[in-house]
């Protein structure tokens, strides 16, 4: 009797075995974003910018956040320490010295690059966070509860958290203007920019912009694009005249952020296979050893 | 066989280390106090590049992995019917409900909007491993407080006595206990199964959960068998918590220690520690992350303490005949693989984790260490109290307690 029942079930063990790993080879890693063709983007020109800081201002109003008059952004000194956009500026601009030419130092605009593999979107346990068909990343107010996991994903570091909020702290971000996007205005900070150094339009038609500017003005850009491959591709793009990495962008690999986490939820999970089969493991191991016990009456 | 049998224990409640654990409590509860008024940045280190603290790496990540006696005994005592260890199971699973009930209460302050703590039962993200883990724990927790069911009912059937004018209510009291008793005795398989393929599930996801960061997190910590690891230390923390666990309820209630079944529980120790162990240092010479360890900085030397101090020593106490036969032997080398499993999950949430605009590292605030110490001197008091009402500690079933028990009967 137990012999029989124990070989029935090694027999349905292999079985469950090998759907699970039929099935798990299946299952795909890639975050199922539906990508719009036409989601727009923006192109960061950082030879362009002369860090007015214009855009810090505009992006504040048009959100509601407090801000000193537009002359003080005038004030070159911000630039001594390494800003990084918080709860109370979604973006801010940085200055880089010019090894080249002294006069002329380099200056990037930091915000969310409205990934469009977002660590975020896939992290985010109640699901607040979401790429829209126009690119934007946005976060939803009304599902979040403060755990803080964006952050611990965003590989470029940018959700920002209100922690001297004890009430109902929010998460801050550039959202890529959304609510202006949708009445047809243009994204606040490349309404004011008075030097265009950005740009938005098309994501597709900006790559191609980009890589022109690149070859018709060789001397002035480093040939690359950041943020064409970047962690599966940004909505938001950069040129240089000088490696990425010097001007603090961090160093990334070009697979989705989210890829291997999902891969391995996705594998763990699939259609519930693993755990079920799991479950029916355990359950035949217990009652072997509880029919083993009463008919041998010994232990093993 | 001798003959155990789990009996409340009777003793004063209030000793001197009692008093100080209550004003640990107390100190820890200020601080909480102070988290809900002001929030969240007035009492912790926490800002925008550390969005983490020691309340998930070490409250809920080391929490969850250190109540892992729940399931590893459960899966050795129930499913692999080895009746010798029943007399562990019971205290193991009071450990695991109070340990994950402090888990939970660790989420939920940590949460800036605690009160939406609900919204990940309608707002689902499959892709997130946090929503797994979240989801896994809170059921598993359900499971847990049903595994303790049975003996509440132990406890009270036939002993309902309440005061007063609640009088009327004792008789059917009395009878929902039977019934639940008599219907848990029936299904309890079911629950007991489910609560190790539960564990089995978020201890693993616990691991996942810091895969996201990728690059921020640093080599020697950060590769895609985290779940893998995370899974086999916290099986292999189980027995050694459980040993200690009974070590030092024996030692507090001048019981004599269970020391047959304490060494059979140890000589198993090894070869799960081993088998953590090969997958470590596999994982480090396949990914050739042992160039991290040639530089001397917080990392390397973490990592060597944790994988030297916390696997690779005790590996070799639980080796030895003479330490599994010693009760210090035993103390020490579980104490160290707690030790080991604690050290490597706050090195991974908390050391390894460097993101890329780091301006200052950081490290818990008084504040955030207070209410940690408050919590874990709380849930030690509750374990103290449980004991004394409900029957979870095995002793000889002999004549009533109160004197030093000898162990009869021929121990293997
Ligand atoms: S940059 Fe960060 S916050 Fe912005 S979309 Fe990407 S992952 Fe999300
Ligand atoms: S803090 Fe809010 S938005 Fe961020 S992961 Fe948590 S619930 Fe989602
Ligand atoms: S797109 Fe809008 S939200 Fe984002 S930086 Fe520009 S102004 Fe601010």
């Amino acid at each position: 009797m137990v012999n029989q029942s124990r070989r029935d079930f090694l027999k349905t063990a292999a079985l469950a075995g090998t759907a699970i790993t039929g099935l798990s080879s299946k299952t795909k890693a890639a975050p199922k974003n539906i990508l719009s063709e036409d989601r727009m983007g923006v192109l960061v020109d950082t030879t362009v910018c002369i860090g007015c800081r214009k855009c810090e201002w505009a992006c504040k109003t048009a959100h509601d956040l407090e801000t000193p008059s537009i002359e003080a952004y005038d004030d070159r000194n911000v630039f001594k320490t390494m800003r990084r956009p918080n709860s109370k500026s979604l973006t801010v601009v940085n200055e880089y010295k010019n090894s080249v030419e002294e006069k002329f130092p380099i200056n990037v605009k930091v915000q969310c690059m409205h990934c469009d593999h977002p660590a975020c979107v896939s992290a985010c346990i109640v699901g607040a966070f979401s790429k829209q068909e126009n690119g934007s990343v946005i976060w939803d107010t009304d599902k979040c509860i403060g755990c803080r996991y964006c952050m611990v994903a965003c590989p470029f570091q940018v959700p920002a958290f209100e922690f001297e909020n004890a009430l109902k702290p929010d998460i801050k971000k550039c959202d890529f203007c959304f609510e202006r996007t949708k009445e047809g205005k243009l994204p606040a900070c490349t309404e004011i920019c008075p030097v265009e150094a950005v740009t938005y339009g098309r994501r597709e038609d900006l790559v191609k912009a980009a890589h022109q500017k690149i070859k018709n003005y060789p001397d002035r850009y480093i040939n690359r694009v950041f943020g064409e491959y970047e962690v599966g591709g940004t909505s938001w793009i950069y040129l240089a005249s000088r490696e990425f990495e010097k001007l603090d962008f961090p160093k990334l690999g070009k697979d989705p952020a989210p890829g291997v986490s999902e891969a391995i939820q996705h594998g763990v999970f699939a259609y519930f296979v693993p755990p079920v089969a799991l479950y029916a493991l355990l359950g035949g191991v217990m009652w072997i050893n509880k029919n083993k016990k009463k008919s041998e009456n010994e232990e093993i | 066989m001798e003959d155990l049998k789990p009996t409340p224990m009777k003793k004063k409640y209030f000793t001197p280390v009692v008093i100080g654990l209550a004003v640990l409590v107390l100190n820890g509860l200020m601080f909480l106090l102070a988290r809900f008024i002001f929030g969240i940045g007035a009492v912790t280190n926490l800002d925008n590049q550390h969005p983490w603290g020691i309340w998930i790496g070490l409250d809920v990540a080391a929490g969850v992995a250190l109540a892992a006696g729940g399931f590893t005994t459960a899966a050795l005592g129930h499913i692999m019917h080895k009746d010798q260890y029943h007399a562990i199971i019971r205290p193991a699973l009071l450990t695991a409900a109070l340990g994950y009930t402090f888990v939970a209460t660790s989420v939920m302050i940590d949460l800036g909007r605690y009160y939406y703590i609900w919204h990940p039962f309608i707002m689902w993200n499959g892709n997130s491993v946090l929503f797994e883990v979240g989801i896994c724990v809170i059921i598993y927790l359900a499971v847990l407080y049903i595994e303790f069911l049975p003996i509440v009912c132990e406890r009270f059937i036939g002993r309902v006595k309440l005061p007063g004018f609640l009088k009327s209510l004792n008789n059917p009291l009395d009878k929902v206990l039977r019934i639940l008793d008599k219907g848990l005795d029936k299904t309890m398989f079911i629950f007991i199964i489910a609560g190790v393929v539960l564990s089995c599930l978020h201890q693993s996801s616990l691991g996942t959960l810091m895969v996201i960061a990728g690059p921020k997190m640093h080599p020697l910590w950060q590769t895609p068998i985290l779940p893998l690891l995370f899974l086999l230390s916290a099986i292999s923390v189980g027995l050694p918590m459980v040993i200690m666990e009974s070590l030092i309820t024996s030692k507090s209630f001048s019981l004599k220690p269970e020391m047959h079944i304490l060494s059979n529980l140890g000589s198993m120790v090894a070869p799960l520690l081993g088998i953590y162990l090969a997958f470590k240092i596999g994982d480090m010479v396949i990914r050739q992350t042992f160039v991290y360890l040639t530089t001397f900085n917080a990392a390397s030397v973490m990592f060597t303490v944790e994988l030297l101090f916390g696997v690779i020593i005790p590996l070799r106490m639980f080796m030895s005949r003479q330490v599994n036969k010693s009760p210090l032997g035993l103390l020490i080398a579980s104490f160290l693989v707690i030790f080991g499993v604690f050290l490597n999950r706050l090195n991974n949430f908390l050391v390894a984790y460097t993101p890329p605009y780091e301006v200052h590292s950081y490290f818990p605030s008084i504040g955030e260490i207070s209410v940690t110490v408050g919590f874990i001197a709380f849930e030690i008091l509750l374990f103290r109290i449980a004991i004394m009402i409900f029957p979870i500690v095995s002793v000889p079933n002999t004549s009533v307690q109160r004197t030093k028990y000898s162990i009869r009967g021929g121990a293997q």
